[in-house]
C-alpha cells in the first residue's frame, strides 16, 4: 500500500481542520475568506474523490486503514478506515461543504469569519465520525460534531435560535452519553477500544458477562443514534434546529449530521450486536413506520416550508431504518441508498429554501405564490429537486425507496404496504407546496420583482441537480460499493447459528 | 503508648531537610513578603509584592524537583515522598502560582493591601504541601490548620463588603466544626489501633470484621474532610462562601485546599484500606453529583453557578474513591489524581476570567453580564469558552479525560450504576455551563459592562491554565503513567505483616558521602 492510501483518510479528515486555524490567523477581509473557505473544502472534495476511485469494489472489509497508536492507557489507536457504508458518506460530506460556503457566500454577511471557521471545523468532525474504526475516536468526532453545529445555530440562526441551539444540543448530549456508557463497558470488559477487535470478541463469545449486558449495550448505542437519526419518538429537536438554522447549517443538518445516527446504526447496532439488533428489529421497524406516515402527515399541514422538509426529513430517514431492520439485502442497499439521495435532494431543497428566505426573510408558505413567473430558473431547479425528492424513476429518490420497500415487503408484507404509502404521502405534500408556491397568480405584490437564481446559488444548486440525475440512471456506481458491505453485515448471523449448532 | 527510644533520638538529617524545601521556601517568601510589607511604597506594593510571591511559588516548584530526587520518610515517619507527595505538592503549589499571577489586576484595582493576601496564600500552600505529604494523621490535621486558617482569612478580604465577612464567618464557623470532626476522627482511631501514622494503622487493623470504633472514627474522618473537599451532604458552605469571596481567592479555594484535602481522603481511604466505605462513598459520590447539578441549573450568579458546579465535580471524583480491589484501586487513584490536576487546570482559568470580569467591583457576576462578551472581547470569551467545554467534558480537553477515566475505572470495578448516575449527570450538567456560552455568544449585550485590557499576570495565567487543560486533553498519557505510578505507591505493601515492625521504625537513609 502506497504513502497515500495510507494517509488518505487523514488528509480528508483534517484538510478543513487545517483551513480553519488557517483562517484563524486570516484578517478580517471578507471576500477572501469566502473564497479560502471555498478553495479549502474545495480542495477536500477533490482528495476525498480518491477513495471511490481506488476502492476495491468486490472486497469487503476495511480499505485505506491506518492505525497507530495514540494513547497507551486506555489503550486508544488512531484507527482509521473505510468499508462500503462509510465512504460515500464521506464524500457526500466533501460534496456538500463547497455548496454550503457558495449557498452561505451573500447571506452571511456578520462574523464571517467565525462562520467560516465553523463551518470546516463541523465538516472535519463529521468525516470523523464516518472514518474512525476506534470506539474512543469515534465517540470523540461524534461529540465534536454538537459544538461547532450548536453554535451555528445559535449564532448565525433566525429569531428562535437560542432555544433551537440548546435543544439540540442537549437532546443529543444526554442521547449519547448512554452510548459512553455501554462504550465504556466494553472497553471494561474487553480492554480495547477497538471496533474490529471487539466485534471479533464477541463473534467468538470471548467477552465475559456479555450476554447479560447485551440487551443493554444494544439500546446504550440505539439511544444514542435514534435521536440523531431522528426516529419517531425522539424527533421533536429536528424542525425547531432546522426552522432556526442558516441555511449552510441546515443542509450539513440534514444532509450529514442526521446521517451519523443511521450510519451508527450499522456499524455499531449491526456490527457488534447482531443478534440483539434482529431481536429488537420488530419494534424499531414499527418506530420506523410510524415515523414514516407521521412525518409525512405532519409535514402536510406545515405553513413553514423550512418545517415541512424538515418532517419530510423524519419521513425519509423512517425509510433508512426501516430498510436497516429488515436485515435482507435489498433493505440494506436501499437504506444506503436513500441515506445518499436524502442527503443531495433535502440538501439541495434546504438551499432554495434559504434563498427564498433572504430575498423576502420569511419561510412561510402563504407568503408565496405564482413564483414561476418572476423566477422561472429557480422553479425549474425547484421542481427537478422536489421530484427527486418524491422518488421519480430515473431520479435518485426512487432506486433507495424501491430496494427499501422491496426489502421490507420480503420481511413482513404489511410493513412494505404501510411504507408504501409514505411515497404517496411525500408526492402530496411536496407537489402541494410546490403548487402553492408557484403556480397560480402572484399573490403578493412585492414577490413580482424577486430576483431569479444569481450565480452563486446556481453553483450550488445545480451540482446537486447532476447527481440526483446521475444517482437515479447510474445507481450501480454507489450499490457497486455498497453491496459487499451490506453481504459483511449480513453475513455474521448463519456462522453464529452454525457455531451454536456445532456446539 | 511509649514512643520507642531510639526514635526520640532521631535527629533530622539534611535529607529530611530536602524532602520539605518547598515547603521551606514557601514559608520562607511569605514572611519575606510579610516583612517588606510595610517598607514598600503602598501604590507600587501590589506589584512588587506579587512578584516576590510568585518567584516564591516558582523556586517552590523547582524545590519539588529535589524532593522528587530524594524519596523516603522524613521527621519521625510523619512525611513520606513518593510520587504520589510529589504529584499533589507540585499540583497545589503550580494552582497557588496562577492564582497569584492572575490576582495581580483585581488587588490592584480593589486595593487590597497585598502583603498579607500574598503571604496567607503562601502559608496556605504550605499547609496543603504538608496534607499532601504527611502520612501521621496529626501531622496531617496541623496541615489542614494552616490552610484552612489561611483561607477563611482569604474568604473575608473584601473587608467593606458584608457579603465577603458573611462567607469568611460561615466558612470559619463550619469550617472548625469539620475541622474538629476530624480531630474527633483521628483520636478514635488512635483509641482503636494504638497508632496515629497510617502506614501503622493499615498493618493494624485486621482483614475481616473490625470493631465498631473503627467506623465510628472512619465516618468522623469522612465527615471533616467531606466538608473540605465540598461533597455533599457537607456542602451548604460552598455557595455562599463563593458568592460572597473575592473571585480569585475562590480560584484558589476551590481547587487548592480540594486537591490537598482529596490527597489525604486518597490515603484515609486506600493506603488505610477503610473498612466499610464503599456504601458511603457511593451515596455521596451520587448525591454531590445529583444536588451540585441540580443546584446549578437556577443559579443566575456565575460564582454560585462555579460553586455548585464545584460539588457536582467533587461527586465526580469521589466515585474513584468507591473501589475495594487492589486491581481497580489502581485505576480510581490514578483517575482521582488526574481528575484533580484537570480540574484545577480548568477552574482555575475559569475563575481567572472572572475575576478579571469581577475587577471593576463584585457587581458584575451575573449571568447577564456575560452577554455579548462574544463580541465585545472575543479572546476572552474563547477562554473562557474552552474552560466551559472543559468542565462540560467535551473532547480535546482535559475534563473529557478527567471524566472518562474516573467513568471507565468505575465500570472496570462493575460500578453500573453508578456510572450511569454519572452519564446522565454530566449531560445534565451540560446545560449550564452551555449557557454561560449562550449568553457569551448568542445574545446581545444590554448593559455596558466595563472589561479593562488583559494585563500581562492575567494573560499568563490565562495561557497557562489554557495550556494545560489542552495539554491534559490531548497528550494525557504521561500524566496519566505518572497517576498510575504514585497509585502504586499508596497501596498497602503486599508484603506480610511480619516484616511490620521493620516498617514502624525504618532507618533513616543515610546521607551519602
Amino acid at each position: 500500500m502506497n504513502s497515500l492510501d495510507l494517509n488518505i483518510l487523514t488528509l480528508v479528515t483534517f484538510i478543513p481542520l487545517a483551513g480553519a486555524l488557517l483562517l484563524v490567523l486570516f484578517p478580517r477581509r471578507d471576500r477572501d475568506i469566502r473564497i479560502f473557505a471555498l478553495v479549502i473544502s474545495l480542495l477536500a472534495f477533490v482528495v476525498s474523490l480518491h477513495l471511490p476511485v481506488y476502492f476495491h469494489r468486490v472486497q469487503a472489509g476495511f480499505q485505506f486503514e491506518i492505525d497507530k497508536p495514540w494513547i497507551s492507557s486506555p489503550n486508544i489507536h488512531y484507527h482509521m478506515g473505510i468499508d462500503g457504508f462509510s465512504m460515500w458518506l464521506v464524500v457526500l460530506t466533501t460534496f456538500l461543504t463547497p455548496l454550503c460556503v457558495l449557498i452561505s457566500w451573500k447571506s452571511v454577511h456578520d462574523r464571517v469569519k467565525e462562520f467560516f471557521i465553523l463551518l470546516l471545523i463541523l465538516e472535519t468532525a463529521l468525516i470523523g465520525v464516518f472514518t474512525s474504526l476506534d470506539l474512543f475516536l469515534f465517540y470523540f468526532f461524534w461529540e465534536s460534531t454538537l459544538i461547532p453545529m450548536a453554535l451555528l445555530i445559535g449564532v448565525f440562526g433566525h429569531d428562535r435560535k437560542v432555544y433551537a441551539a440548546v435543544k439540540f444540543f442537549m437532546y443529543t448530549m444526554i442521547a449519547s452519553v448512554f452510548m459512553l456508557a455501554a462504550i465504556l463497558w466494553l472497553y471494561a470488559h474487553t480492554h480495547s477500544f477497538d471496533f474490529v477487535t471487539i466485534r471479533d470478541l464477541i463473534a467468538r463469545g470471548a467477552v465475559p458477562s456479555f450476554p447479560a449486558a447485551a440487551q443493554w449495550l444494544f439500546l446504550g448505542f440505539f439511544l444514542a443514534f435514534a435521536v440523531k437519526v431522528p426516529l419517531f419518538p425522539f424527533h421533536t429537536w429536528l424542525p425547531d434546529a432546522h426552522v432556526e438554522a442558516p441555511t449552510a447549517g441546515s443542509v450539513l443538518l440534514a444532509g450529514v449530521l442526521l446521517k451519523m445516527g443511521t450510519y451508527g446504526m450499522l456499524r455499531f447496532n449491526l456490527g457488534l450486536f447482531p443478534e440483539q439488533a434482529r431481536q429488537n428489529a420488530s419494534w424499531i421497524m414499527i418506530l420506523a413506520l410510524i415515523g414514516i406516515i407521521y412525518g409525512a402527515l405532519v409535514a402536510m399541514v406545515q405553513p413553514n416550508m423550512k418545517k415541512l422538509i424538515a418532517y419530510s426529513s423524519v419521513s425519509h430517514l423512517g425509510f433508512v431504518v426501516l430498510g436497516i431492520f429488515s436485515f435482507t439485502q435489498s433493505g440494506l442497499n436501499g437504506a444506503m441508498f436513500v441515506m445518499l439521495a436524502h442527503g443531495v435532494s433535502t440538501g439541495a431543497l434546504f438551499m432554495l429554501a434559504g434563498i427564498l428566505h433572504e430575498r423576502r426573510h420569511t419561510y412561510e408558505i402563504s407568503e408565496f405564490g405564482g413564483l414561476a413567473a418572476p423566477m422561472p430558473v429557480y422553479a425549474a431547479s425547484y421542481l427537478f429537486i422536489v421530484l427527486a425528492s418524491v422518488g421519480l424513476p430515473l431520479l435518485n429518490g426512487f432506486v433507495g425507496e424501491f430496494l427499501v420497500l422491496s426489502g421490507a415487503f420480503q420481511d413482513k408484507p404489511i410493513y412494505g404496504i404501510l411504507a408504501a404509502t409514505g411515497v404517496i404521502w411525500s408526492a402530496c405534500y411536496l407537489l402541494w407546496m410546490f403548487q402553492r408556491v408557484f403556480y397560480g397568480k402572484v399573490t403578493h405584490p412585492v414577490n413580482n420583482s424577486m430576483a431569479d437564481l444569481i450565480g452563486f446559488e446556481k453553483a450550488a444548486i445545480w451540482p446537486c441537480a447532476v447527481a440526483a440525475l446521475i444517482m437515479g440512471i447510474a445507481p450501480i456506481l454507489w450499490l457497486g460499493a455498497i453491496d459487499p458491505a451490506v453481504q459483511a453485515a449480513l453475513a455474521p448471523i448463519p456462522q453464529m447459528i452454525g457455531k451454536v449448532v456445532g456446539q | 503508648m511509649t514512643f520507642p527510644l531510639a526514635q526520640l533520638q532521631l535527629i533530622p538529617q539534611g535529607a529530611d531537610y530536602i524532602r520539605i524545601l518547598p515547603e521551606l521556601i514557601l514559608s520562607a517568601f511569605g514572611i519575606l513578603v510579610m516583612v517588606l510589607d510595610p517598607l514598600v511604597d503602598e501604590e507600587k506594593s501590589q506589584k512588587t509584592l506579587g512578584l516576590i510571591a510568585f518567584s516564591g511559588t516558582v523556586a517552590a516548584l523547582i524545590a519539588t524537583w529535589f524532593m522528587a530526587q530524594s524519596p523516603g520518610l522524613a521527621f519521625s515517619n510523619t512525611i513520606r515522598i513518593d510520587s504520589f507527595s510529589v504529584f499533589f505538592t507540585f499540583l497545589v503549589i503550580a494552582i497557588a502560582a496562577v492564582v497569584i499571577l492572575s490576582s495581580f489586576e483585581y488587588m490592584a484595582v480593589q486595593r487590597i493591601r497585598a502583603g498579607e493576601y500574598y503571604a496567607l496564600i503562601l502559608f496556605g500552600v504550605v499547609g496543603m504541601a504538608v496534607m499532601s505529604s504527611a502520612i501521621e494523621l496529626v501531622m496531617i490535621f496541623i496541615g489542614l490548620e494552616i490552610s484552612s486558617i489561611s483561607t477563611y482569612i482569604l474568604a473575608g478580604f473584601l473587608r467593606n463588603e458584608a457579603s465577603s465577612s458573611e462567607a469568611s464567618l460561615k466558612y470559619f464557623l463550619l469550617g472548625s466544626f469539620a475541622t474538629a470532626f476530624f480531630l474527633y476522627g483521628v483520636a478514635l482511631m488512635f483509641g482503636a489501633t494504638g497508632s496515629t501514622n497510617i502506614d501503622t494503622i493499615a498493618q493494624k487493623l485486621p482483614a475481616g470484621p473490625v470493631e465498631l470504633l473503627v467506623f465510628v472514627a472512619m465516618a468522623l474522618m469522612f465527615v471533616g474532610l467531606g466538608f473540605k473537599v465540598g461533597a455533599a451532604p457537607f456542602h451548604v458552605w460552598t455557595p455562599d462562601v463563593y458568592e460572597g469571596s473575592p473571585a480569585p481567592v475562590v480560584g484558589f479555594m476551590s481547587t487548592a485546599p480540594k486537591a490537598a484535602a482529596f490527597a489525604v481522603l486518597l490515603r484515609v481511604v486506600y493506603a488505610i484500606n477503610a473498612p466499610g466505605r464503599f456504601w458511603v462513598l457511593w451515596i455521596l459520590a451520587a448525591l454531590s453529583m445529583t444536588l451540585g447539578n441540580v443546584g446549578a441549573l437556577v443559579q443566575t450568579n456565575v460564582k454560585r453557578l462555579l460553586a455548585y458546579s464545584s460539588i457536582a465535580h467533587a461527586g465526580y471524583l469521589l466515585m474513584a474513591f468507591a473501589m475495594t480491589s487492589p486491581q481497580d484501586s489502581v485505576a480510581g487513584i490514578s483517575a482521582a489524581m488526574f481528575y484533580s490536576a484537570a480540574y484545577a487546570a480548568m477552574n482555575v482559568g475559569a475563575f481567572a476570567v472572572v475575576s478579571h470580569f469581577a475587577n471593576a467591583g463584585e457587581r458584575y457576576v451575573t449571568l447577564e453580564d456575560y452577554e455579548g462578551l462574544g463580541r465585545s472581547s472575543p479572546l476572552l470569551a474563547a477562554t473562557l469558552t474552552i474552560f466551559l467545554l472543559s468542565l462540560i467534558g467535551i473532547p480535546l480537553t482535559g475534563g473529557f479525560f478527567a471524566k472518562f477515566y474516573v467513568f471507565s475505572a468505575a465500570m472496570r470495578a462493575n460500578l453500573v450504576g453508578l456510572t450511569v448516575i454519572g452519564v446522565i449527570n454530566s449531560a445534565v450538567g451540560a446545560y449550564y455551563y452551555l449557557r454561560i456560552i449562550v449568553m457569551m455568544y448568542m445574545r446581545e449585550s444590554r448593559k455596558q459592562v466595563p472589561v479593562s485590557r488583559i494585563s500581562f499576570g492575567l494573560g499568563t495565567a490565562l495561557a497557562v491554565s489554557l495550556l494545560a487543560t489542552l495539554y491534559l486533553g490531548l497528550l494525557p498519557n504521561r500524566v496519566l503513567q505518572t497517576a498510575q505510578h504514585s497509585a502504586q505507591d499508596l497501596l498497602p505493601r503486599q508484603s506480610p505483616p511480619a516484616s511490620s515492625t521493620a516498617q514502624i521504625q525504618p532507618p533513616a537513609p543515610l546521607p551519602q558521602p
